[in-house]
């Protein structure tokens, strides 16, 4: 069975690839062909898709532990990006240091069914924010989003304005819009953790913190095919444990703890007795029983989990921008804008793993990890940031990526009509009012002229008819004045549905064979 | 051609070159023939047509592209492509039109044609949904993004008197030809938007026009760098709702073009063709009195054509 450590190999970089070309592609037409190839088996994701709508789509979950009952966690070894990114990271540590082999690890059981246990009770108390922050492939996502992108971004800007020079176009610069410290920062700290432990330790994230690995674990003590030694056959040579990057092999007793084996293979091949493989678990396999879990700890930290959530979600969805310096009128949001498709702020914040594979697909990047905008549990969220941006009125890209269903699918129609937010106008900001000046930026960039210009003092100044408003933020981003806008967009908890703009024909006869008005 | 644009034509060559030119084809065999030919008409205005033929038949007027375009030389269009909508609701240049243009380019010997726009809606989207991008590359241009400030670069503007400095994008500091091709269309801001208008979608800090006076500002960058020909595209015209419009309806088939050498002409024209009196337009009247041009029509040589 040597040759299924190769598969797994090519299985899991073929993934992985197509996770980068996704996140990375600046052209951003791989998201749009691709992201279903991606985002269907991923486990966490699907799961919480199934919980805010029902979907075939949202199927990939069921794959994903039919093959755990079957084969064990090929998931964590084949399909999490965060998995392989660990590999590759063990890889280049095993480069660099040509002693460094794996040995046999105490299992990490109780941190283990503790973060898992939190997460689920977190999850179903209303608040994913546990979820959001321990889910490998959510991590990746703002891994590559924050961090990897950004510096593609600068090596891409480089080349482009350097082949400019030489009158080459065809490579094009991408300008940043935003900047989320906060999103860059928490990737940062999980980058240099989960890197950190793989350097050193193999999948030790795997086996002690990360909520999937647990859950797969706790299936594949029960698979039907598993992974065992044939005792018989064993020289004892070691090699097994040593290759083994989960620290699962046992060589003393002959055992490998199943939960913590992420089907990598790499001991069936290195074997040389070939005395490693799958074996049928009803008739020549062990059964194992599964770990106990300290149910008065678990508890502890479950109440612990219910009471931070319950004090942060108080501030949920209530921001304030408080004014600096010029002491004009301050623009006051009530709620954030959440994106076209996500239905109301609670089923977007309560569904969405901030993977950020929507901030990577967003054309226009009006969409931003989150700070405080949906307060504490929705941390790194995106929201729509129309200071970075507005949202372009002919694009339903998000909803159709949206790997959980926080964001749901849009038609283009509906989503001309789908209200997120309602625009505010303040007068006393607008230069029209405070400079005597025509401006109308707002009115220009409207997609459903919910702002007009009407004649006022000889000039022309905004006028709005919120229930033409879709909330996209274009006038809030046009609008030239500072530090507070003249017009700007609140969110609207729960998405409403706009007026459809009806105007007569226009009377006007063209003539086409009448002479020139000159 | 009509019999009256013939005679016009004529009338007007005949003015202006003398007895050799009526020699026709034989004229050529003179050396010094191409001193004697007219400067030709300041303007010329036709409707009628598809925009591909109005065009043909327009740039004989001018003596052809070629009388703009040397052989070897780079070319920058720029036409409309702020937003991100369909060509049939005409708030972009029509890629017909664009295309036809590029195309005379490289027959009078163009070797690159740039094409761009600073947009307003996300540019990649307006690009392609506009139908501008896949026009352009049909016809051998390049077109190019406006959507980083690394592309452009400080500028002054010597004769602005609000709008002092700009930064302008590269293509049009280094190309040799500059062709303004905008579209004709109401606009909630600056009454209607034409030539002079479209240039705002050649720098980068269009905030300033709108804190610090946008039609004096418009008038003021007209001065910076004159297009060497301004193409207005006037086939479907948006009557309302003005720079993108709502939907399909705000527009209406005009099937017209007014090209010149003259922006502030051009737009005048343009502007009288929309309904509006040029002077009744502030950065049209500031621009005339500026003198960068001529907005009164009747001190021009116009030839109107009907097809």
């Amino acid at each position: 069975m040597g040759h299924l450590k190769k598969v797994r190999i090519g299985v899991s970089l073929l993934f992985f690839i197509l996770f980068t070309v996704i996140y990375l592609d600046l052209s951003g037409l791989a998201v749009q062909k691709l992201y279903n190839y991606l985002t269907y088996l991923q486990f966490i994701p699907s799961i919480i898709k199934l919980l805010s709508v029902i979907n075939i789509m949202a199927s990939g979950f069921v794959v994903v532990i039919l093959f755990t009952f079957l084969f064990g966690r090929v998931y964590c070894s084949s399909v999490c990006p965060m998995g392989t990114l660990q590999d590759i990271i063990s890889f280049i540590s095993k480069k660099l240091n040509n002693k460094k082999y794996y040995e046999l690890k105490k299992g990490y059981g109780i941190l283990r069914y503790s973060v898992l246990a939190g997460a689920i009770i977190s999850l179903f108390t209303g608040s994913i924010i546990l979820i959001n922050f321990l889910d490998p492939f959510s991590n990746s996502g703002k891994i590559f989003t924050n961090l990897f992108r950004p510096v593609l971004i600068l090596v891409n800007n480089f080349a482009a304005f350097g082949l400019g020079k030489f009158n080459v176009y065809w490579l094009y610069p991408v300008e940043i819009r935003g900047m989320s410290y906060t999103a860059i920062g928490f990737s940062l700290i999980v980058l240099g953790t989960v890197g950190f432990m793989s350097y050193t330790r193999g999948r030790l994230f795997c086996n002690s913190i990360c909520p999937v690995g647990t859950v797969l674990g706790i299936m594949s003590k029960y698979s039907f095919f598993r992974i065992g030694i044939d005792k018989d056959n064993c020289i004892s040579c070691n090699l097994c444990e040593k290759v083994c990057k989960a620290g699962c092999i046992d060589k003393k007793n002959k055992i490998i703890h199943i939960d913590r084996c992420v089907s990598c293979y790499n001991c069936f091949e290195v074997c040389p007795k070939g005395g490693i493989g799958y074996s049928n678990s009803l008739w020549n396999g062990e059964k194992i029983k599964p770990a106990t879990v300290n149910n008065k700890r678990r508890e502890l930290i479950s109440k612990t989990f219910l009471y931070v959530i319950g004090l942060s979600t108080i501030s949920l969805g209530q921001i304030k921008i408080i004014p600096k310096k010029l002491s004009k009128i301050a623009n006051i949001k009530k709620n954030a804008v959440c994106p076209p498709g996500s239905r109301s702020i609670a089923h977007f914040t309560s569904n969405c793993t901030a993977c950020h594979l929507c901030v990577s697909g967003c054309p226009t990047q009006v969409l931003q990890p989150s700070l405080w905008e949906y307060g504490f549990t929705g941390i790194l969220q995106p929201h729509m940031d129309y200071k970075a941006s507005f949202c372009n009125q002919e694009c339903v890209i998000c909803g159709q990526v949206c790997p959980t269903g926080a964001i749901l699918p849009l038609t283009i129609n509906e989503k001309k009509l789908t209200q997120i937010g309602k625009v505010n106008f303040i007068k006393e900001n607008c230069i029209v009012e405070t400079e005597r000046t025509e401006c109308g930026a707002c009115s220009e960039h409207c997609p459903t002229k919910a702002v007009q210009m009407v004649p006022y003092k000889n000039l022309h100044l905004p006028e709005i008819k919120n229930e033409y408003c879709i909330g996209c933020g274009a006038c809030e981003f046009a609008c030239p004045v500072r530090p507070y806008k003249a017009i700007f967009v609140d969110g609207n908890e729960i998405h409403q549905k706009a007026k459809k703009r009806v105007e007569g024909k226009i009377e006007q006869k063209v003539d086409l064979k009448s002479d020139f008005p000159f | 051609m009509d019999r009256r644009d013939f005679l016009k034509r004529s009338i007007l060559l005949g003015a202006a070159a003398g007895a050799a030119q009526t020699i026709g084809s034989f004229s050529n065999i003179f050396a010094t023939e191409r001193t004697l030919t007219p400067k030709g008409y300041d303007l010329v205005a036709i409707k009628g047509g598809e925009p591909q033929a109005m065009f043909d038949k327009a740039m004989e007027s001018f003596g052809g592209m070629k009388s703009f375009v040397k052989k070897g030389q780079t070319v920058v269009l720029k036409p409309n492509i702020g937003w991100d909508v369909s060509a049939e609701r005409a708030g972009n240049t029509n890629p017909l039109l664009v295309k036809q243009i590029i195309k005379h380019c490289f027959n009078a010997g163009a070797k690159d044609v740039y094409v761009f726009d600073h947009t307003c809606d996300d540019w990649k989207r307006s690009y392609s949904d506009s139908g501008i991008e896949s026009a352009v590359k049909d016809a051998g241009g390049k077109i190019v993004s406006g959507a980083s400030e690394g592309y452009y670069h400080d500028v002054e503007v010597k004769s602005g008197s609000t709008l002092k400095n700009a930064k302008v994008h590269e293509l049009i500091l280094n190309s040799d030809v500059f062709i303004n091709v905008p579209v004709l269309k109401q606009h909630g801001s600056a009454g209607i938007t034409i030539g002079m208008k479209n240039l705002m979608g050649i720098v980068w800090d269009r905030r300033f026009w709108h804190q610090n006076g946008l039609h004096q500002c418009i008038a003021d960058f007209a001065s910076f760098r004159k297009p060497n020909l301004t193409i207005v595209d006037a086939y479907n015209v948006m009557k309302r709702n003005g720079p993108k419009g709502v939907s399909k309806e705000d527009v209406i088939t005009m099937k017209s073009l007014i090209i010149s050498r003259d922006i502030v002409a051009a737009d005048a024209a343009a502007a009288k063709l929309f309904g509006t009196e040029p002077e009744k337009v502030d950065y049209i009247r500031i621009a005339n009195q500026m003198k960068l041009g001529v907005m009164d029509l009747n001190k021009l040589s116009i030839n109107r054509i009907i097809m």
